[in-house]
């Protein structure tokens, strides 16, 4: 798909309502299979197992939470699955869209994919502005100089800091921050979005909104996401399905199917309830460890 | 009571909640002093520290400590007038300034080339990574038996001396800046897309950069310790800075050293404050300083 397609597109796009999915363009975003997943740090015996045994299917378009208690493996499974580590037994299978597969023998992020990550710092690069930070993965691709503008132009506008693309990122508060990184994933044209805790350090009010500007652009785009998060609720608010992960070593403890209609709000009942189901389990989980 | 969670998450909504958001972080940032008062803030105290400086001197001349060889300041300033009148001033500023520049960009370049080299390569690292280190702490004037011998009386011992001298400070602001990239830095250009080359160009010299450009202010302060001292002993041309100021010590001419000596620091100052300029605007973009007191 061109550039220009992409950010016409974006520029094109519908808004959801309250209770119907907008028509979209179904994309067709990328499936992930990890099959019997276990990574060790260190190569001795007696290394860190960070992650035993995750098998995992998440279909294309799907959004995915993942939560879970310190050292469940969380980073590092995202690391796995963007191809800058690799598992030391199992495969991981990124499939759909054109991307290629990584696995055991891949080192590296894998050429070809569509893939962008998200942290919680937003790792915008200081010593550019916020548009040329937009329109990095474009010159990177070799995107003409006023193409790429145009597109970076769209895409900040998009993520409503059109007026905010000659500042530097210091200059903006951390939520703006965030949305100028997600508007650089989709300067990527990410069929695949990975999100290590991107909302962690923001006060409430700033998540909510990014929730919502989140929910919209995936709505919008039907790239698959795997958001990883600490905060149950915000599992609950944005993902398809929570996938809850055990601690030291990280495996997949449960996972929970989330039915609820779309555009949801954090402080809802049903958000409340399911999050307290997840939490109960998820607090048995932790206390396994203090026994 | 029903509500109607979803009817307040329409569009405009969401626009008008993050535009206002964005106003209130964007609101309460100083605003900059005016120009001014900053110049006259930086000012002062330089203007403090040269009047104590003429006031010991001129003390030193009102008790005749060394009457023959110590002018007053007044006598010199005259001198220095004088001299900044002749074409044989500028002539000499003109020699100096090419050999300084020509003799900096190749120090750039060596201490560049080879700091990034021993920062990416381990074998390197492991190599000369400490003998760059040992060569920073040599003084350049120990390099001009050596400099002579290959060179002979020239311009290029001159910049031998340079390179030997001030490389060794450049390299090790490469080394230090690539080794002090943020991880994360690196994954997300990854991520992104950058490879190699175009890593090395969009990601760690850039990140780097405040480091490095660290290491080309103290690798300029060594590179012309190593030109005045070359100028001093090699003696290659007579019209320069150095050149000249030994022609007025073998004549005897007092107030004529003092005066050159004079604009010798002032080229130093004058310098210093520009990679100080520099390395504040760089610093100031890169979010590195409280923008308070920017």
């Amino acid at each position: 798909m061109s550039l220009l397609t992409a950010g016409t597109r974006l520029a094109a796009s519908t808004r959801p309502t309250a209770d119907t999915h907008p028509t979209v363009e179904v994309r067709s975003a990328p499936s992930i299979t990890l099959a019997g997943v276990s990574k060790r740090h260190g190569d001795t015996e007696s290394g860190v197992v960070a992650l035993q045994d995750v098998s995992l299917d998440v279909r294309p378009g799907e959004f995915v939470c993942m939560v879970g208690a310190s050292g469940c493996g969380k980073t590092t499974l995202l690391n796995l699955i963007a191809g800058l580590d690799r598992p030391s037994v199992g495969t991981v299978t990124v499939s759909g869209a054109g991307a290629a597969i990584s696995g055991e023998g891949v080192d590296g992020p894998v050429r070809g994919t569509t893939t962008a990550m998200l942290f919680q710092d937003s790792a915008l690069f200081p010593w550019m502005t916020v548009a040329a930070n937009v329109e990095l993965p474009l010159r990177l691709r070799g995107i003409p100089k006023a193409e790429r503008r145009s597109v970076a132009a769209d895409l900040l506008e998009r993520v409503h800091l059109g007026g905010f693309g000659s500042k530097r990122p210091h200059e903006l508060s951390g939520g703006m921050r965030q949305r100028a990184a997600l508007a650089r994933a989709l300067a990527q044209d990410a069929d695949l979005l990975l999100m290590d805790e991107p909302f962690g350090a923001l006060d409430a009010i700033t998540r909510d909104l990014l929730h919502d500007e989140l929910e919209a652009l995936w709505l919008e785009r039907r790239f698959t996401v795997l958001f990883v998060t600490h905060n149950v609720r915000e599992a609950a608010r944005l993902g398809d399905r929570i996938v809850l992960l055990t601690s030291r070593p990280g495996r997949v403890a449960a996972t929970f199917p989330v039915d609820l209609a779309r555009p949801r709000r954090i402080d809802s009942p049903e958000i409340a309830i399911l999050a307290a189901t997840v939490t109960d389990q998820l607090r048995s989980e932790v206390g396994r460890h203090g026994r | 009571m029903a509500v109607d969670h979803t009817s307040t998450l329409s569009a405009p909504t969401l626009d008008q909640a993050l535009a206002g958001l964005d106003a209130l972080d964007a609101a309460g940032r100083p605003a900059h002093d005016q120009l001014s008062r900053r110049l006259w803030r930086a000012t002062w105290p330089k203007l403090v520290a040269l009047g104590l400086i003429l006031l010991v001197w001129q003390i030193a001349v009102w008790l005749h400590w060394k009457p023959y060889i110590l002018q007053s300041p007044t006598t010199v300033a005259r001198q220095l007038w004088e001299l900044l009148g002749t074409s044989l001033f500028w002539q000499a500023c003109w020699v100096t300034a090419q050999q300084a520049i020509i003799g900096y960009l190749l120090v750039l370049l060596v201490g560049g080339i080879v700091g990034t080299a021993v920062a990416r390569i381990p074998v390197l690292r492991a190599g000369v990574g400490s003998l760059i280190t040992g060569m920073q702490t040599m003084p350049s004037v120990l390099w001009y038996p050596l400099a002579i011998m290959l060179f002979g009386v020239s311009s290029t011992a001159i910049i031998m001396m340079m390179i030997l001298g001030a490389a060794p400070a450049v390299a090790n602001g490469f080394i230090s800046g690539i080794d002090q990239v943020p991880p994360g830095f690196l994954r997300v250009g990854r991520m992104l897309g950058a490879r190699g080359l175009s890593l090395e160009r969009h990601v760690v010299l850039p990140a780097a950069f405040p480091t490095i450009l660290g290491g080309m202010k103290q690798g300029w302060a060594f590179a012309w310790h190593a030109l005045m001292a070359g100028e001093f002993l090699v003696l290659v041309n007579p019209l320069s800075l150095g050149g000249r100021t030994v022609n007025a010590v073998t004549q005897g001419e007092w107030a004529v050293v003092v005066a050159m000596m004079i604009v010798i620091v002032f080229i130093g100052i004058v310098v210093d404050v520009c990679f100080s300029r520099v390395d504040r605007g760089v610093r100031r973009r890169y979010g590195l300083i409280d923008q308070s007191s920017a």
